[in-house]
């Protein structure tokens, strides 16, 4: 029997689709079945970003509607092959599907699979339910701005009245420069502020969306940071202890240079 | 260190402002409670903790707050409040 775990975030923008991408090929990178879903009928995006716009024949709501049997909807990744993706349809309004549908449905997924992703729509409406109803976890993404912590507090509100208790925290698209300066919260500050767990850290970086235009989630590139923090999250959600990438070896030649001559 | 400090434009860093105003807003948010809420409970707990001893009432600090409960680490809604005591009035004490 696999987890079912949604990733979320209230305010849009934040990178729940990257995060979801990269989480679900991070876990199929390290030898489990996995599907990814994508529960943001009407805007559709999941599939971009893992590069698999081309392969789409059938969706969620195909599915859900019983147009196409499980297997039909669920396109197989290009890299993993224990890598799938049911994509969301992009012409139905976000009403297409019921609670009970959608319940029913990470049922059946989790006979199937390790790990079952779902990424959340932006938003707390109908949308947003469908995609926590059949969640064993939840991972919230947020990003060092008041408006995304202040959403995701919400958020963490929310899933604790529908009874998805100890949601994980990502913080997404931290710059350190920035955070050195004082001029963006650091981790303690969000950890402070939202009282819940973290999962991981990943540095805003170039690299994400050169990966994005090719459809490459950056978890499968060796050299990139975001990559290598994307990793460690999953090895974290498989229950190893990773520490926390140390961003500063990232900083420019000028720091560097003053931290020998100033000492800090 | 100091000589970085003297380049930078001021001395109160955005982050802190962040998350001073963060912190604020939550507190509405959290527990859909006014200002005035706040500030009404505020001189209730002053009256009655000033009738055992005497407190300083500019450093009272009360805030709506989130927590882990201590048995399984839930999360919870919790109201904290700082109340620096300048003297306990023992003779109230019989």
């Amino acid at each position: 029997m696999g987890k079912v775990i949604v990733i979320t975030s209230g305010k849009g923008g934040v990178g729940k689709t990257t995060t979801t991408a990269n989480i679900g090929t991070g876990l199929a990178m390290l030898g489990n079945k996995v599907v990814v879903l994508d529960a943001d009928i009407g805007l559709r995006n999941l599939d971009v970003v893992m590069g698999l716009e081309n392969r789409i024949v059938y969706d969620l709501v195909d599915v859900v509607e019983k147009n196409c049997r499980l297997k039909q909807g669920l396109i197989k990744d290009k890299r993993y092959d224990s890598l799938y993706l049911l994509p969301a349809a992009q012409t139905k309004d976000k009403n297409a599907v019921k609670p009970e549908q959608m319940l029913e449905l990470t049922h059946e997924l989790r006979e199937e699979f390790d790990f079952v992703l779902i990424d959340s729509p932006a938003g707390i409406e109908q949308g947003f339910q469908n995609a926590i109803v059949g969640a064993d976890e939840a991972v919230i993404v947020t990003t060092p701005e008041i408006s995304a912590v202040r959403d995701a507090d919400r958020v963490i509100g929310l899933l604790e009245a529908k009874g998805l208790h100890n949601p994980k925290l990502i913080i997404n698209r931290i710059r350190p420069d920035m955070v050195k300066k004082g001029d963006m919260m650091n981790i303690d500050d969000m950890i402070d502020i939202l009282a819940i767990d973290l999962l991981g850290v990943v540095p805003d970086d170039e690299a994400i969306v050169i990966s994005t235009n090719k459809g490459e989630p950056v978890v499968t590139d060796e050299k990139a940071m975001s990559g290598k923090a994307y990793q460690n999250i999953c090895r974290r959600i498989l229950g190893e202890e990773v520490e926390l990438l140390n961003f500063d070896s990232e900083e420019g030649k000028f720091s560097r240079i003053m931290k020998i001559l100033f000492g800090k | 260190m100091d000589l970085l400090k003297i380049f930078s434009k001021n001395n109160t860093n955005s982050k802190t402002v962040a998350k001073e105003r963060l912190k604020l807003v939550l507190i509405n948010d959290r527990a859909d409670i006014s200002p005035k809420f706040i500030e009404m409970l505020k001189s209730d707990i002053t009256r009655v903790v000033s009738e055992y001893m005497v407190i300083d009432e500019e450093g009272f600090d009360i805030k709506l707050t989130r927590t882990k409960r201590e048995s399984d680490d839930a999360p919870i809604p919790a109201l904290v409040a700082n109340i620096p005591i300048v003297k306990v009035k023992e003779k109230n004490i019989k």
